[in-house]
């Protein structure tokens, strides 16, 4: 929780004034009941009228200047607080966009987004609160104890009893409700876990007829959820009473006290007066403070969770060559095993292939190949032997320098919202319009595009929703494409694609005027059919390595792949 | 405006509430208790202060007495304070609970042309944090509200009976307080709802931005879509300040009122008890009312800007609860025996947006048992027509009848049940492989859910995870491939058996030799089972009985794989690109 501090830095002048300004109010507010005393000793004893009307009007400037300064506080405490989440979530966010594709998949998006939402707005608050209170209440209730002292030391050895009583009941149940707190928030995950969940799955729940079954299991949820809550809040309102009870009692005894005092001449009835003023004093503050440790405590664990993400360290290490690619891939003896797992991915792969040239890799669901592909940006790392690309180990590589001579069309063809335009400059910010169009009819794109209404200025919503998987493929494609990658991996990227779209996407790289090494992950025979390396997959292990006709004479895999799809009568169909 | 609004969901709150009722009385009883015993308190300490006169002149027996009636008022209020909490806790939990529940499941009937154009982070921000702080803010309300109400007329009550002079001033000066209160949450109120709003955005972008975090990092665009988010972020920040700032300022002006009341009280006092009107004693009991008066306008004032906040939070959730539902099931609902799967189109009319008709004057007739295979070019329709059958959209005109029956006349509930389905946007649910693939029919036995998983090719796979069928699974498929989703998909279908089939690209990832076997699978499954199968490969529907090939939503050939080659049209030329390079 510490390491959020520094988030603060830059608003150190608030959180200094902020507090500040609440302690002035504060030392005003305790001024008071001496100012009542003295009315009744020195106005009410004497009779002075005049005495009571200034000592009145006195009080009601103390009030004034009170609200002056708690104004300036609370202006300063919001803009730190509020400052302050913002720059949390800025940096979470930057955070969260840098970690590897491995964390990614062990902690899951909604984890994510849970953090920036919900767990950075309580933090917020709980500071808003900690600015405007922390130092204030301590301060009224040591100010409070200190002026009793200067009416009278006897009496106020009950302040003196009463405070640390009542620390530790407050500490108490503050450590009590802690770890309940806690308990509270990881079931609220549960919950935006559901209804996120629910939410993707909507078509597929409805076609089943899940509703109401969905609707059970999120009432199970929230009802744990529930219980938790009550749990909790059952201790945390615990607070006031007991410190009411506590006060009230040390009120009798001070009012004893007092009245031993009085009776022996050492203080009179005023300062038995002011001291009990204080004493209600030390209740109204304690009560604001009660609640802000209730704030206080859940906000940490907001805090602690935000902290606990921002200290995953992404494993991978960067490189720092940013040398301009040619487009040679080489696999080096290359094993992958991804974090958890048992067994290797892929197991020794080697192989090597010249820049322009295109590989195809093909194999069964779950042979490897898109973790073979993604060793190449380095989304993952090998674990064993090495990716080199133009002869130069990827990890001495500047990441980001690598990825921006790599174009990647991943599997699920994602778009973001926005217009089309700024989804295609993802792949070159300062892409002009004729590049893009370019890369569209690269990509088959360009009628996808000339349809809409606006063309390049189109709308696309959240997830590329309003267009379909065809369609959302090939501009995804367009995308990598923009950017003249030197290396194009298209990872089942024209599954939805009908194959005569498919066919001339291929021609068009193929056609381009450096064609990039392109990587064609597929499913389909006719897909790889024509490039100049054919890497067939099986279980992790690189079982072929050829040409087509080679491959079709050699490998029994590739054969077995290849009359799947092509049937003897569709083969002479095809050939005849 | 928002005045109309926050009062009307108010008012709903209220209602929910009201299932409560009984905790709620209990609830107001012992803050009648809490306040009446917290109320009599500075009365005995005024009292006992009286006894305390001058050097020699205390009264010890006489104070005991007061300080013990103290002792006993403390605790009893203690208590009552602990057990209304406890109360207040569970109807505010409960309510929320329901809330929630009740937003999840209108959910559940709200249109899918809704869902599909609404963020999801949107709808996940309402039914979550804006419960949350809906909680918060109904919590505080009802601990401080009550309280603070019978405090003040107590207070009002008890001073009244002291001396009333000097009660009146505390009458007289209450209405600025309250005045000032009011100008102040007028103003918050807004602002607490473009904060609220700015917030749904921003939870929207970072649930894009983090749901798709990889394909952000593959193109380098963190930068960017920081950028991006920071333009946000700033703009919260901003109205997040407004917001925090001017909700936090009721606070110490009713403090400020409160310090003038109490000059105040302490001007007429002095001068009472200089006349004799009232002992000291007394005058201490009045100033300590005044502080107890005035405090309770400084927490409801805290409060009503926190319920208002809350309440906007739960405007946004009761926008979503009243969001118009699909049309309701007929409640005359025609419940098809056996669905023979017979279906007939007529007419069809749909679009998604009113400007672009999409699929115009569509008929069709399947006779039971055919198989139906659409063909045609990316975005020709075909999905929609999917969409269409299932009742996931309704169309504009025309209807869809299934066994005679119109779609319509009969319950989605039914309509689909008797249709299994599998998309090629494969879609998991967190649990373990068992638990999905039994979905369907969550009583199936072990066997018979390892029988599917065998008929989907998906068995030996699942053999080879580490706890076999009880593997679970996170978030949309957690670690699995595209394919291992897909024959889970298929798998889940297998073991329920449906009347009709929808098979919308269902092995699009997976590899073709697995897909043989799946596609032998299909054939049996498929038998005496009316079934649309949407396909690129075309190799895989050439048994089809009868082929629709689709262009821009109108069907331009239909007939059998044969028929449609004789016929060298559009159909044709398709299957030619395959053999293309």
């Amino acid at each position: 929780m510490k390491k959020l501090l520094k988030y603060m830095r830059g608003y150190g002048k608030e959180c200094v004034l902020g507090p500040l300004f609440k302690l002035l109010e504060a030392s005003f507010e305790l001024l008071v009941p001496l100012v009542v005393a003295s009315i009744v000793d020195t106005g009410v004893a004497n009779r002075d009228t005049s005495y009571i009307i200034k000592m009145c009007l006195v009080m009601a400037l103390l009030g004034f200047i009170g609200l002056a300064s708690s104004v300036t506080a609370q202006y300063f405490s919001a803009k730190a607080a509020v400052g302050f989440a913002s720059r949390l979530r800025h940096a979470v966010m930057n955070h969260a966009l840098r970690l590897g594709y491995e964390e990614i998949d062990q902690l899951g998006t909604s984890t994510l987004v849970t953090r920036m939402t919900a767990d950075i707005n309580q933090v917020q608050n709980g500071v808003n609160m900690t600015l405007r209170l922390l130092l204030r209440s301590p301060f009224v209730v040591f100010g409070a104890m200190a002026m009793a002292f200067t009416i009278d030391a006897k009496a106020a050895m009950v302040f003196a009893v009463l405070i640390p009583v009542l620390c530790f009941v407050v500490f108490g149940i503050m450590l009590i409700t802690m770890p309940m707190y806690r308990n509270v928030q990881q079931r609220l995950d549960g919950v935006t876990r559901a209804t996120r969940q629910n939410l993707t799955g909507v078509r597929v729940l409805r076609a089943f007829g899940m509703e109401d079954e969905e609707v059970e299991a999120f009432a199970a949820q929230t009802q744990k959820l529930t219980k938790s809550q009550i749990n909790a809040g059952r201790v945390a309102g615990l607070l006031n009473p007991l410190t009411f009870v506590i006060v009230n009692l040390a009120v009798i005894v001070l009012i004893y006290t007092g009245g031993l005092q009085v009776e022996m001449g050492v203080i009179s009835q005023g300062m038995v007066i002011a001291l009990y003023n204080y004493m209600s004093q030390i209740l109204v503050e304690l009560i604001k403070m009660a609640n802000l440790i209730i704030n206080m405590t859940k906000s940490a664990a907001c805090a602690n969770r935000v902290a606990s993400l921002l200290e995953i360290v992404p494993s991978q290490k960067n490189g720092r060559a940013e040398t301009p690619l040619l487009g040679g891939v080489e696999f080096r003896d290359v094993s992958a095993k991804y974090p958890g797992a048992s067994a290797y991915s892929l197991e020794h792969i080697s192989f090597s292939v010249q820049p322009g040239q295109t590989v195809g890799v093909i194999g069964g669901t779950g042979s490897g190949k898109t973790t073979l592909v993604n060793l190449i940006p380095r989304f993952y790392d090998s674990a064993e032997g090495a990716v080199l690309l133009d002869g130069q180990d990827v990890r001495t590589l500047d990441r980001k320098a690598l990825r921006r001579q790599i174009g990647v069309v991943p599997q699920k063809a994602v778009l973001f919202h926005g217009t089309i335009r700024e989804n295609l400059q993802w792949g070159r910010e300062d892409a002009v319009d004729d590049e893009l169009w370019q890369a569209l009819e690269t990509a088959q794109a360009r009628e996808v595009v000339k349809d809409k209404e606006g063309e390049l200025n189109a709308m696309v919503e959240q997830g590329g929703r309003n267009f379909s998987g065809g369609q959302r493929q090939r501009l995804t494609i367009a995308r990598a494409l923009v950017r003249r990658p030197k290396i194009l991996i298209l990872d089942d990227s024209a599954s939805a694609l009908d194959y005569a779209t498919d066919a001339r996407l291929r021609m068009a790289i193929r056609n381009l005027q450096n064609p990039p090494t392109t990587f064609i992950v597929s499913q389909r025979a006719a897909s790889v059919r024509y490039a100049d390396v054919i890497l067939v997959l099986e279980d992790g292990m690189l079982v072929g390595k050829g040409k087509h006709e080679e491959l079709l004479e050699t490998c029994p895999v590739y054969q077995e792949i290849y009359y799947s799809q092509f049937s003897k009568e569709v083969k002479s169909y095809a050939e005849g | 405006m928002p005045k109309d609004n926050q009062s009307a969901t108010l008012k709903k709150v209220l209602l929910r509430v009201r299932r409560y009722w009984v905790a709620m009385i209990g609830s107001i009883l012992l803050a009648t208790v809490y306040v009446a015993m917290s109320l009599l308190i500075p009365v005995l300490v005024g009292r006992a202060i009286d006894c305390i006169i001058d050097a020699g002149r205390v009264d010890f027996a006489a104070m005991g007495v007061y300080l013990l009636k103290i002792a006993f008022c403390a605790g009893a209020a203690g208590i009552a304070q602990w057990v209304m909490n406890i109360l207040n806790n569970h109807v505010t939990y409960r309510v929320t609970r329901d809330l929630r529940d009740d937003a999840f499941r209108h959910i559940q009937t709200l249109p899918l042309s809704y869902l599909d154009s609404h963020p999801q982070g949107d709808l996940v921000s309402r039914v979550v944090a804006d419960v949350d702080t809906f909680a918060d803010g109904l919590l505080m309300g009802f601990t401080q509200f009550f309280t603070g109400l019978l405090t003040i007329l107590g207070t009002l009550v008890i001073m009244l009976a002291i001396r009333w002079q000097i009660a009146l001033v505390v009458i007289f000066l209450t209405p600025v307080s309250l005045l000032v209160a009011k100008f102040i949450a007028q103003r918050t109120y807004s602002m607490f709802h473009l904060q609220s709003r700015t917030r749904g955005e921003q939870t929207a972008l970072i649930d894009e931005t983090l749901g798709e975090v990889k394909v952000v990092q593959a193109f380098g665009h963190e930068e960017a879509s920081l950028e991006q988010f920071d333009e946000v972020n700033d703009r919260l920040e901003k109205c997040s300040l407004q917001a925090t700032f001017f909700s936090s300022l009721p606070n110490p002006t009713t403090r400020f009122v409160n310090a003038l009341v109490y000059a105040g009280v302490g001007l007429v006092g002095a001068f009472s008890a200089i006349a004799g009107g009232v002992s000291v004693g007394s005058l201490t009991s009045f100033l300590s009312y005044a502080n107890q008066y005035t405090a309770p306008f400084n927490e409801i004032s805290g409060v009503v800007t926190e319920l208002q906040n809350s309440l906007a939070c739960a405007g946004r959730v009761f926008e979503l609860i009243e969001e118009d539902p699909q049309t309701p099931d007929p409640a005359d609902a025609q419940i098809p025996a056996r669905v023979a799967g017979q279906v007939e189109i007529r007419n069809l009319q749909f679009s998604y947006v009113p400007e672009k008709p999409l699929i115009r004057n569509f008929n069709l007739s399947v006779k039971p048992g055919q198989r139906i295979a659409i063909v045609g070019p990316t975005g020709c329709g075909k999905t929609t027509l999917i969409n269409l059958l299932m009742r996931f959209y309704d169309p504009q005109a025309g209807e869809i009848a299934l066994d005679g029956v119109s779609t319509r006349d009969m319950r989605r509930r039914d309509l689909r049940a008797s249709v299994g389905m599998v998309l090629q946007d494969t879609w998991l649910m967190a649990g373990t492989i068992r638990e999905n693939i039994a979905m369907g029919w969550p009583e199936a036995t072990m066997a018979e859910i390892e029988e599917a998983a065998r008929k989907a090719h998906a068995h030996s796979f699942i053999k080879r995870l580490p706890q076999g069928y009880d593997t679970v699974i996170g978030e949309g498929g957690g670690s699995l491939s595209q394919g291992q989703k897909q024959l889970l998909c298929i798998a889940r279908v297998m073991l329920c058996l449906p009347p009709m089939l929808i098979l919308d690209e269902a092995t699009s990832s997976i590899d073709t030799r697995t897909e043989q076997k799946v596609q032998q699978a299909f054939q049996v499954m498929m038998e005496g089972r009316t079934s649309f199968i949407v396909a690129h490969r075309l190799s895989t529907i050439q048994e089809a009985d009868l082929i629709l090939v689709m262009r821009d939503g109108h069907i331009v050939e239909q007939g059998t794989h044969t028929q449609l080659l004789a016929h060298k049209g559009f159909y044709e030329q398709l299957y030619q690109s395959q053999f293309a390079h």
